[in-house]
Formats: structure tokens, sequence, C-alpha cells
């Protein structure tokens, strides 16, 4: 007997399939009748009959009997379940107040947290339109400046070519792009300003444009464009706009070669409504032209984006690209320029720096409202505690009856569990009821389009995971502290709480108090620091002033009769044109030299072009000097600089200047006079030095000082009528200043009303825990003020009694939260270089108010509690 | 008359067990139906008719002591029960009462 085992397959199959009811017996069996088998018929047949047995043996579906012969009587039975959730339902009808407060806390806290929750969906989603969102990535290029650094997105031109010849190998494709802008674009009579771009034709490939009509390489002819499915609409209406001929520009005759499909609003190029050729750029403009063919490595003006190939990744073509700009201009090697790819998926949210080089972008709000989304859903979860360990003691004879009658510990758990989830559960429908009613408004708020995911799977789970680990959490405490009793001394009535059993339920108040007291001086700094901001002098006056874009040929060349055109209407004060608007600068310049310059001193100026009437025209407030004035002829080179640019080239004295040249790409210019800073970057920076300068040619806007006597619509109607005869090539758009500065804002703005709207909502919740808790406190001590009442105690008496304590928790919280919000705030103010001081009154008031809140929340139980008739309240039970 | 349906072969095997006594179980009763019956009878069919009488309770079973030769795996032994003997004893019964009422000459006839 060589070899006496069966197959071993068939061995373990038999293990793993047979009837468990009696494989045991089944395998041994087998193995007998094989030895068995090996001895009669020989070792190939008794193989073949094992196997062939086995097979037959096979119960693969067979169930265990024993298991099934007895109902289980383990605490997860569905009747258990059943009857669980009937007590949970018949405790919460019974104190319809007390589950009013629960269920309403917790969905205001769960509305908060979800509605977060989309916010940062939404954030994270960015840009995932695009389907090669993990390859694509923006070309940008960082300097060190005086020891400061500085990243930017503006490219050299000639950069484009360098990365597609020299490494062809890392990049599918590299695109080159200007800025996106407004644009006129017209068909027939109809004419709109759009935002679009133009860009290297790659880039329908690269951003994966669904095209609803034609193809993405549409961009390959230099005379055509593509549009976005809502502006082909408004253009075309139903017709097939594919080959139809559109003006760009009132310059450019152009065919529409591709209609794509509107990107999402929550893409980085949601404006952009059309694409032109690059080449077209290219050819039209001359400046581009001439920076592209002289190789022109130091004109930082374009935009490069690049999706790397398969096979390389972000950081390996950074480090090979690093050096290039350094390469074709050595000239710049004093700003030490590192050429990198900033890749796609961080542009929202990490695109922003500080100047030691951190991260100091979106993603830090994404955290903040994390971090407040998680506290108010904490604090949600802490009333329902609290309110559930109050009334334990209310409960407590039910646990000792429960347990007496044989229930097990694990069984009390599971009630008090279920009990949580159904309050949980309801609280989850209706924040979702909430939600849905609130998106709308929340999305106007958060400037956001953000849809309810009916239908992803993903988020039911997500939700009702949270559901459950909600439930979990907040019915652990009074779960497992409820169903520790003994029974025998709480059906005695010896049972107490004892001195410290509301220890843990004042903690928890104390920490609800911390962070809504926290919220309330975090929402008060945050509208501080705006209206510091607002109340900063500007430099000039903006009542009144409009800003139009110049877009087109006619407006350009014809400055006079424009003007002269304007001023004769009546509506308007003064007219100037200026190479940026007045709450912006676009343009930045070295190289200027002037008498005592520091050889050394590396000088980086805002460039603004202006005409003569400029100064009157926005309200220019003079230090010392004069005005440019048609009066000299001299004045075609000369300069008006700003106090900050005197400082910054280390004079003290606005005399020190006037009179003395500046000199700049080989033109003496003569400083006439120096200005008040205009606010003309963000409101939170310092103001930059900047240099004014006449130039009739240099010029991107039309600033236009309306006459106060007359109302602004009549006035634009004037206005109008004048560039419609001057200009009929484009529509009549234009900007009030005041408006465009007060889009500064718009991001603090937005977190602050956030803020309050979080603050608010925090503070609700912590006074709804506040009232259920203080009118348990009140209806625990009814007897005591009952026998208080008896012998003389008053009713402020009695108020003071019952306030005391809870007044005392909140005072400890904001002595708790006063540091902490100190502490995160300065931190948070750091960011702005212009910023409001954090003051004592900040603290004081805020303090006031949460005792001011408790006290109208507490007071209402307590009073009711005083004036209870003591013969009722000493007759209860 | 309710009356207890009981095939050949599970005729077969509940005889066995009855015959084999302390002794029996799946298979000692598979190599004596072979003994008896002269030909190979599958052990599978052999074992499922056994689980079939358990079920209709004309068998008993108990699992024995640990066995080294079966890798310490445990034998089920079966015993007829008492239902078991009254279904038997029936099933001899109707024979019988059969083959009294079959005529001497049934037989003849064929013979000749």
């Amino acid at each position: 007997m060589k070899d006496t085992s069966p197959p071993q397959w068939a061995v373990k199959l038999l293990a793993r399939f047979a009837d468990p009811n009696t494989s045991e017996e089944v395998q041994g069996d087998l193995m007998e009748m094989y030895s068995y088998w090996v001895r009669r018929a020989g070792v190939a047949t008794a193989r073949r009959r094992y196997v062939w047995n086995v097979l037959k043996l096979m119960r693969p579906f067979a169930r265990d009997k024993k298991s099934q012969q007895y109902s289980k009587t383990y605490s997860a039975s569905p009747v258990m379940i059943r009857n669980y959730f009937k007590v949970a339902f018949r405790n919460l009808t019974k104190n319809r107040g007390y589950s009013a407060i629960n269920i309403g806390g917790l969905a205001a806290g769960m509305t908060i947290a979800l509605l977060i929750g989309l916010w940062i969906h939404d954030e994270f989603s960015f840009n995932k339109y695009h389907q090669n969102y993990g390859r694509i990535a923006k070309v940008m290029q960082s300097v060190t400046f005086e020891g400061k650094v500085y990243h930017g997105e503006y490219m050299p031109g000639p950069l484009g070519t360098e990365l597609r010849t020299h490494y062809a190998d890392d990049f599918r494709y590299v695109v080159m792009s200007s800025f996106t802008g407004d644009h006129i674009v017209a068909y027939g009579d109809k004419k709109l300003t759009k935002k679009g771009n133009y860009m290297s034709p790659e880039v329908a490939e690269m951003l994966s444009l669904k095209m609803a009509h034609g193809t993405r390489a549409g961009l390959q002819d230099q005379s055509s464009i593509m549009l976005s499915e809502s502006v082909a609409g408004v253009l075309f209406g139903v017709e097939d706009p594919v080959g139809k001929i559109v003006k760009l520009d009132n310059a450019m005759n152009l065919k529409v070669t591709g209609v794509y499909e509107d990107l999402p609003y929550n893409t980085e190029f949601r404006d952009l409504n059309f694409i032109a050729p690059w080449d077209l750029y290219v050819s039209t403009q001359n400046w581009v032209k001439k920076a592209l063919d002289n190789a022109e490595w130091d004109n930082n003006s374009w935009q490069v984006l690049a999706q790397i190939s398969p096979n390389s990744n972000y950081e390996a073509v950074s480090k090979k690209i690093k050096d290039v700009k350094l390469k074709h201009a050595p000239e710049t090697a004093f700003l030490k320029p590192v050429i990198y790819l900033h890749p796609m998926s961080r542009w929202h949210l990490y695109s922003g720096w500080d100047e030691t080089g951190n991260v100091n972008a979106r993603i830090q709000y994404v955290w903040l409202f994390g971090i407040i989304g998680m506290f108010v859903l904490l604090l949600a979860s802490i009333n329902f505690m609290n309110l559930s360990t109050a009334r334990s003691e209310r409960r407590a004879k039910e646990v000792g009856i429960r347990k007496a009658i044989g229930s097990l510990r694990g069984q009390l758990v599971g009630q008090f569990l279920s009990e949580s989830l159904l309050v949980v559960a309801c609280s989850f429908v209706l924040s979702i009821a909430l939600v849905v009613l609130l998106l709308p408004a929340f999305n106007a708020l958060a400037d956001k389009q953000i849809a309810f995911f009916w239908t992803n799977p993903m988020f039911w789970l997500a939700g009702i995971t949270f559901c459950l680990i909600t439930g979990l959490i907040s019915g652990s405490y009074p779960a497992l502290y409820l169903s520790s009793f003994q029974p025998v001394k709480v059906l005695k009535g010896t049972f107490a709480l004892g001195r410290f059993a509301a220890v843990p339920r004042k903690v928890l108040v104390v920490l609800q108090f911390t962070v809504s007291v926290t919220l309330i001086i975090g929402t008060i700094i945050v509208y501080r620091q705006i209206q510091h901001a607002k109340n900063r002098p500007i430099g000039y006056d903006r009542n009144g002033l409009i800003t139009i874009n110049i877009n087109t040929p006619e407006l350009s060349n014809q400055y006079n009769v424009l003007r002269t055109s304007l001023l004769e209407t009546g509506a308007v004060v003064d007219m100037s044109t200026s190479s940026s608007e007045p709450t912006k600068t676009s343009s930045n310049n070295g190289g200027f030299e002037w008498e005592g310059k520091d050889p050394n001193f590396k000088d980086n100026f805002c460039t603004i072009a202006v005409t003569h009437d400029y100064g009157k025209t926005i309200g220019w407030q003079f230090v010392e000097g004069r005005d440019f004035s048609r009066a000299f002829s001299t004045d075609s080179t000369g300069m008006v600089m700003n106090e900050a640019a005197l400082k910054y080239m280390g004079f003290k004295k606005p005399s020190e200047m006037i009179g003395k040249y500046m000199k700049w790409n080989g033109v003496k210019f003569t400083v006439v006079g120096v200005i008040k800073d205009m606010l003309m970057d963000s409101p939170f920076e310092p103001i930059r030095p900047a240099l004014f300068m006449v130039n009739y040619g240099w010029a991107n806007v039309i600033n236009i000082k309306l006459n106060p006597t007359l109302s602004a619509r009549g006035s634009l109607n004037k206005i109008e009528t004048v560039f419609r005869k001057l200009n009929p090539g484009s529509p009549f758009d234009f900007k009030f200043a005041d408006q465009q500065y007060a889009v500064k804002f718009a991001t603090e703005e937005r977190i602050a009303k956030l803020a309050s709207v979080f603050a608010g909502l925090a503070v609700m919740i912590s006074c709804l825990g506040l009232f259920g808790l203080a009118s348990f406190t009140a209806e625990q001590r009814t007897k005591e003020i009952g026998i208080r009442k008896v012998l003389g105690a008053t009713v402020p008496n009695l108020w003071a009694l019952l306030s005391k304590d809870f007044v005392l928790l909140v005072i400890i919280a904001c002595l708790i939260s006063i540091p902490l919000a100190w502490y995160l705030l300065s931190n948070w103010l750091l960011s702005y270089q212009y910023r409001t001081e954090i003051s004592w009154w900040i603290f004081a008031v805020s303090t006031l108010g949460a005792l001011c809140i408790t006290l109208l929340t507490v007071s209402y139980q307590a009073v009711r509690a005083a004036l209870l008739d003591p013969v009722k309240s000493l007759k209860t039970e | 008359m309710k009356r207890t349906f009981l095939g050949e072969f599970e005729e077969v095997v509940l005889l066995t067990v009855a015959i084999l006594g302390e002794n029996a179980y799946a298979v000692t009763v598979a190599q004596e139906l072979e003994h008896k019956i002269g030909r190979t009878v599958g052990f599978s069919s052999v074992h499922t008719t056994l689980q079939r009488l358990e079920e209709k309770a004309y068998l008993f079973s108990v699992m024995g002591g640990a066995t080294a030769e079966r890798g310490g795996r445990r034998k089920r032994f079966f015993v007829v029960t008492a239902l078991g003997e009254k279904v038997l004893r029936e099933v001899r019964q109707v024979r019988n009462d059969l083959w009294d009422a079959v005529p001497s000459s049934a037989f003849q006839l064929t013979k000749g």
C-alpha cells in the first residue's frame, strides 16, 4: 500500500461543502471506505470511487439544523428590536417638549454639518469635470526678492515653444493662453460682452470639452472660434452654429467650428464662454508678436497650461524645467526664478502663498468650516447626551424594574441605543428637508451651485453611517450609564446620583458654551476687520465714477472726439483713459533710475499710464506739486507718484523729489507732483509704490466722472448715446468704481456671513440644551422650592438660586474661550497686512451677551418654578 | 389506513442496521450490504438512505467516541427505533399475506 491517501483536493472539497450536520462522520466514513476499497479493488478504483462519492455527498446549500431548532434569546432578535423601538416611541411622545428640543437641536446641528459637508465636497471636486484632471498643470514661477518668495502664473511667451520642443517627452500638450477677459462677440445685430480666451488648439483635448457641435480639433484654423453652448444658444437660437461667422471685438471675423457644453460652475474655467486660437492672438496683437519673435524671456504676460505625458509625474517634470527661465534670461538671476508645475488638483485650494512660501489659500477655509461643522454637530450631540442623562433619574425606576424582571444589561443598552437612534433618524429626515429648503439660500451665500445628491449611493451611505455614528456616540453615555444602575438600590429608593453625578453634564455645558462664545468673538472680529478695511482712506473719489473697457479700435483712437462729445452732454464732469482701472493695478516694472539711487537697489513700481485729465476725473489729492497740465508741453514726459513710492525710494519730503528726473527705458521723466496714497489693490495690504505717466497710446479703460447734480440713470443714458454713435460695434458696458471696490471684500464678507450664521446656530443649539437642562433642574427641585417658599423665600431669591449654577458655568466657558479666541483670531489677522486691533471690549461684549442669553433661557424655567404654588408642588408623588 | 412507505433499498438498509446491532454505522452497513447482496453499493446512497430513515424516525443515531484510524473523527452509530421495527414487521406481514394469497398453481403454470 504505497499510496493510501485519497486525492487531497477531494478531501478538502468534502470538508468544505459537506452537509454541516453530518460532515464529521461522513469524512471519517469515507476515509474508512477508501482504505476498504484500496484493499478490495486497488488504488485507482478506490480513488475514483472516493471522488465520485465526494461529489455526490456535497451539500453546498445545507444549513446547520441545530441552530434553527430554537429561536435565539439574544437581545438583537427582531422581536426585541421591535419592542425597543416601541418603548422608545412611547417615551418620545410622552415627553413631547423634550423630544422636540432633542430632535430639533440635533436636526439643526446635522443640517449645518450636511451643508458644510456639501460645501467641502464641492470644494474638493473642483475641476474634476476634466477627464485629465490628474495630469493637467499650470506652469508657474516663483521668485525670491528681498528674502520674500512670490509665486506667479504670468509666464514669458517663448516658454511654450521651449517646453514643446526640448521637453517633448514630458508633456502631452503644452497650451499657451492669454488671460480670460471680456470680449465682444457679435452675430448680426446681437452683440454680447462675454468672457473668453485665446488658447492653443490642443486645449479642447486637454480640458476634455464635451462637444455639442463640431469636433475638438476646431481651433486648428487661425480664423476659427469655439463657443460655449449658452453663448451659441443666445447668438444663433435653434440654428446650427457650425460654419456661422461671428465678429470678435468688432475687428475679427471668425468661423464657428465647435460648440462645447458649458463648463460647470465648480471649474476654474467656468467663465470660458469662447476659445479663440492662440495664433490669431499672436497675429493680431503686435506686442505679443514682438515678444515671441524676439524671444522676450523677461516679459511675463501669458499663461502656460500643460498636460504631462502618462509616464511622467509633476515632481520629476518640475525638477527638469526648474531653470528654464534662468537659462534664457540670465539677467533675472537676482530674482532666482524657479519654473514649476502647479497641478490642477491644487489650483483651487492651494493657490496662495505667504511670503515665506507656505500655502496660505482657500484650503484654510475648508479646514475652518470643517472644524466649525464638526463642533456644531458636537454641540448638538452634547445636548442630546445632556438631556438624556438628566432624565436618567426619572427612568432609574424603569431600569430597576426591567432588571428585576430579567433584562440583561445588553438589552437595556440596546433599548437606550435604539431610542437614540430613533431620535437621530427623525433628526436626519428633518435635516434633509431643511437642507433641501436652505440649499438655494446657502448657494447664494457661498457663491456655489451645489445640488443635493439624491441619487448618489455614496452620499446615502455616508449619511446613514453618519447617523449611526452620531446615534451611537450620543446614545452611548446614557445607555451605558443608565444600564449600570443596581436594581436593588434603585427600587429601594436609596439610589442617589451622588455629589459628582452632575459633573460630566456641567463639563458638557461648559464645552458647549466655550464653542459658542468663541464663535461669537470670531464673528465680531471678522466684521471688525472688514469694517476696518472699509474705513481706510482710499485717496481718490469713487462716487459717480464709472469705467468702460476699451475693447474695439474705435474707442482707442478718438480720444478727443469722445471727450468733447461726452463733455457736451453735460452729464459728465470729466473723462480720461488709463492703462488700468482705479481699483486695480496691472503692470509692475523695474529699471527706474533717479538721482541718489543706490546702485544695488532693485526697484519695482506699479506703473500706470494716464492722460492729462485723469487726476481731475478721479480726484487725486495732492500732497505737493501739481497735476498734469496741457499748459506745460513738457508734461508729456511728466510723472506723478504716490507717497508710498516716495518712501520706497528713501525720500522723506515730497519737495525732495519734485522737479527731479526719473529715467526709464531711456526716457527722462520729470516728477511734477506727489499724491496721497491711492488704494488700488487689496484693501488689506499696504499700498504699493506707484508711478503715473502720461501716455495716450497705452490705454485700456475709459474713466468717467458723472455729474453729481444729475441722476445717474439720466447721465448714463446720455453717455450711452455718445458711445452708440462713436462705437457702434460693441454693447455699452460700464462698471461703477464703488461696486468694483466692494468686490474686493467679497471673500471676507462671505466668511463673515457664514461665520455669523454658524455662530447664531451654535448659540441657538446651546440655548436649546440649556433650556432643556434648566427645566429638568427646576423639575427635580420642585419640592425643595416648595419648602423654601413655605419658609419665606421670595421669587427673586429662588430665581437667583436656580440661575446661579448656569451663570457660573457660562462664566467658566467664557474664561476658557477668551484666550482661545484671542489666539486663533490673532493668527487669522496675521494673514492681513492692514488689520484691526483685538480690543478688550469685544471679549467683554461677548461675555455679557452670552450671560444675557443664558439668563433669558434659564429665567423662563426658574421663574416658572418659583411661581409654582407650594401646596401643589409639595403634594406631588 | 395510514401507511408509511418504505422503499426496497430503505428496507434492506434498515434490516442491515438491525443485523449489525451495536456496530451499525454507514461503513459497516455499506460493507455488510455488499457481502449480503453481492454487488457494490454506492456509499453515498447508503449514507443518504440512513439520513432519510433517521428523518422518518425509523432510526436513531448516536455519536460514538473519537477514533484514531479516522483521523480522530467520531462515528455515527444507528439503532432501529420501535417505529422502525414496527414498519419492518408491517412490511413483512404484507409480504407474508401476499405470499399466502398466491394460489399454489400460480407458479406451476409458468413452469410447464
